[in-house]
């Protein structure tokens, strides 16, 4: 029941990207009647699809397209033309995320007011609150089916949880559990529980894991208001003389240039190619590109300060059995100035497997103090750090001189720590090091961040125009029928991992373009 | 996954008796490396045998894991013996080779100790050639599904139920 819309059907709302904002939000207008044509750059894989072998995975999942970097964050050097882990798909990366659904806490969605002046940051005070979020949020956890909410238990703890736990618990932590997981504790919403195979990266063959993939998408479909173009590389927006936007131009499987209409454009494509595609879409009438009169498309640039820590025991641990992120210290997530930063982290459980391993422990890094590390592998017990990065104006997405294969300019991405970053990050490696100590660890490992997964902010959601690019709905300020409904419109970034909240905040702004759109004023 | 090649035409003798000892553990012959005792063997397609052994000393001194064996580094760097890979493989073991007899050894295969042979290597770290070598393992080496079980790495479960039955939550000692 797949709805077919005609290219030159100006009704439609065109949708770019597929993912937790794009995905969720076709099916939600979907449900409402609205008529929608996502367009959608990768192809679709299903569980039967997915591979659990970190590489041959990461071949068939991840957005493998070229991008540059710069700056001096470790990634740029190591990883200059991949500098995120994500995913091109239907679905998007909701295929990939470990499933950590977390709410912001209250303070974070007005961290200048919270925080107060951090000199070279550019805090701003979200213009939505926790109040007007919580009946988003409470949706959006019955739909991914998190954990610990609606009544559904939370998922038993695997041996590098129970090394996690009994470390964290020795140390003092109070908060200490298998997380809020948008993972199947047990049967739900016709999707399976999670049988502990491990792979959560690389696509849940169970489906235990929500992902729009296999929920929202053919839910959307089977409505037959929603149709997805699949390989359909968006290359620009195009508008009309009035300012609004009229349609998009794209690439089709073939190569072949296609314009389909459109009444309102969503953009969700993630952090980088969100703001790329705004910039790609300059005219004379937006020279600097659309819906950047204030300059701030691109900017603000965040991607949670990340890390690891691994340990090393004289037992086994075996760290990559079961859900890879089931596991939680949040003592830490409080905005606490006294620890020498502002905003706070979480340590959530983290195993990746052994090729995955030898490429992100220490890159670039040979010899002796590696291989050792490497040799312990069965005896590792790992952690990942997520916290709340500052939004500074040079950390951003430009245009690169490079171009793809359609000859388009591809992202450059520009990325250096903020002291309260490097700050942060000490701080949680070395309690991340003492949760091991405390059960015997006979090496610790501060692990540099990967690739990027959490990308955030380069389409800031702002009270006033100057201050950013779209509105309390994702509204672009300069252009009335253009959203952004990805990471990219978080005005900063909190402490938890992003998926709910993107997710929430796609809920709600279905509701305002349909209520739009029913008023006609839309 | 590049695989080795044994040369199932000769016996272990007989491979043996046509080459030599070069370094620790590999025997080098006309137109093959061998392991120590003829277990493992590969035919060279486009590189010369002396090479081919100076690589896969190499690769074990880059990432020295002493419960793998030499078959999985000479597994990893087969892809340098074709045609349109060997001259920068033989221009980068010059270079090794130079800075090796820069340090007093005849040949890299030569210098007995593994920290001289690390201290030559740090000497030629920023090259191309030694980039692309050490980058190349990352996959090469340690993607071979037959290393996973060496350092207890199990690998997917999806095909037996998951490690739900499978001790996921297994741990006795904490």
């Amino acid at each position: 029941m797949v709805a077919p819309f005609e290219l030159t059907d100006d009704n439609v709302v065109v949708i770019i990207g597929t993912g937790a904002g794009g995905g969720v939000l076709a099916n939600e207008l979907a449900q409402k009647g609205v008529s929608v044509v996502a367009l959608e750059a990768g192809g679709r894989y299903l569980p039967d699809d997915y591979v659990n072998d970190e590489w041959a995975s990461f071949g068939q999942l991840a957005w493998t397209d070229t991008r540059t970097t710069s700056g001096d964050w470790r990634v740029a050097k190591d990883f200059s033309n991949l500098p995120a882990w994500i995913v091109k798909a239907v679905g998007g990366t909701t295929t990939h995320w470990a499933g950590a659904s977390l709410r912001f806490q209250p303070h974070e969605w007005k961290a200048r007011s919270s925080y107060g002046e951090v000199e070279g940051a550019n805090l701003l005070d979200w213009p939505i609150d926790a109040d007007e979020m919580a009946p988003f949020y409470t949706r959006a956890e019955d739909k991914l089916g998190v954990t610990r909410t609606n009544g559904i238990p939370g998922l038993p703890g695997n041996n590098n949880f129970k090394v996690f736990e009994a470390g964290a618990k020795k140390i003092g932590y109070k908060e200490v559990h298998t997380g809020r997981m948008a993972i199947n504790s047990q049967e739900r919403a016709g999707r399976m529980a999670c049988q502990q195979t491990g792979f959560c990266f690389q696509g849940c063959k169970w489906g235990a894991k929500w992902s729009a993939a296999y929920t929202d998408i053919p839910a959307g479909e089977a409505t037959g208001y929603l149709e997805v173009r699949e390989k359909a590389h968006v290359a620009r927006i195009l508008h009309d003389a009035s300012g609004k936007v009229t349609g998009v131009e794209y690439f089709d499987e073939a190569g072949e240039l296609q314009m389909q209409r459109a009444r309102v454009v969503c953009v969700a494509g993630n952090s980088f190619e969100s703001p790329r595609l705004l910039l790609n879409s300059h005219s004379s009438m937006f020279p600097d590109g659309l819906a950047n009169s204030s300059g701030m498309v691109g900017r603000n640039y965040m991607r949670h300060l990340t890390g690891s820590v691994y340990g090393i025991f004289e037992k086994p641990v075996h760290m990559y059995r079961g859900t890879t992120m089931a596991g939680i210290v949040q003592d830490e997530a409080r905005h606490d100035p006294s620890r020498g930063f502002v905003g706070g982290y979480e340590l959530e459980t983290l195993s990746l497997g052994l090729p995955f391993m030898a490429a992100f422990l220490d890159p670039g890094a040979w010899g002796r103090e590696f291989t050792t590390a490497l040799d312990s592998y069965e005896n590792m017990a790992g952690m990942w750090i997520v916290g709340e990065d500052m939004p500074q104006e040079s950390n951003r997405v430009t245009l690169s001189d490079a171009e793809d294969r359609f000859g388009l300019k591809v992202a450059n991405v520009n990325y250096s720590d903020h002291p309260n970053d490097k700050a942060m990050r000490d701080h949680a490696y070395r309690q991340g090091a003492a949760i091991y100590d405390a059960v015997g660890a006979t090496r610790t490992l501060p692990t540099p961040p990967y690739p990027s997964t959490h990308n955030l902010g380069t389409n800031r959601m702002s009270e006033r125009p100057e201050d950013g690019v779209v509105n309390r709905n994702g509204r672009a300020h300069d252009v009335p029928n253009l959203y952004v409904s990805d990471g990219s419109q978080f005005t900063t970034g909190a402490a938890e991992n992003p998926t709910l909240t993107i997710v929430a905040l796609a809920i709600r702004q279905a509701e305002h373009i349909a209520s739009e759109m029913n008023q006609g004023t839309l | 996954m590049i695989e080795t090649r044994s040369l199932k035409t000769l016996t272990r003798r007989q491979l043996l008796s046509r080459g030599v000892a070069a370094g620790a553990g590999l025997v080098v012959g006309s137109g093959f490396v061998a392991g120590h005792d003829g277990a493992w063997a590969t035919e060279m397609d486009a590189m010369k045998p002396e090479s081919f052994a100076t690589l896969v000393r190499m690769a074990r001194d880059i990432y020295p894991h002493d419960r793998i064996g030499d078959q999985y580094y000479a597994a990893a760097m087969k892809g340098y013996d074709v045609p349109e890979e060997v001259d920068f493989a033989q221009d980068g073991i010059e270079v090794l080779e130079e800075t090796s007899r820069a340090a007093g050894f005849d040949s890299y295969l030569n210098v007995g100790w593994e920290a001289d042979r690390v201290a030559i290597l740090r000497g030629i770290q920023e090259t191309e050639f030694f980039q692309r070598v050490r980058g190349g393992l990352v996959t090469g080496l340690y993607n071979q599904k037959e290393v996973w079980p060496i350092f207890g790495y199990q690998g997917e479960s999806y095909s037996k139920g998951g490690y739900m039955h499978r001790g996921f939550d297994d741990i006795t000692w904490i």
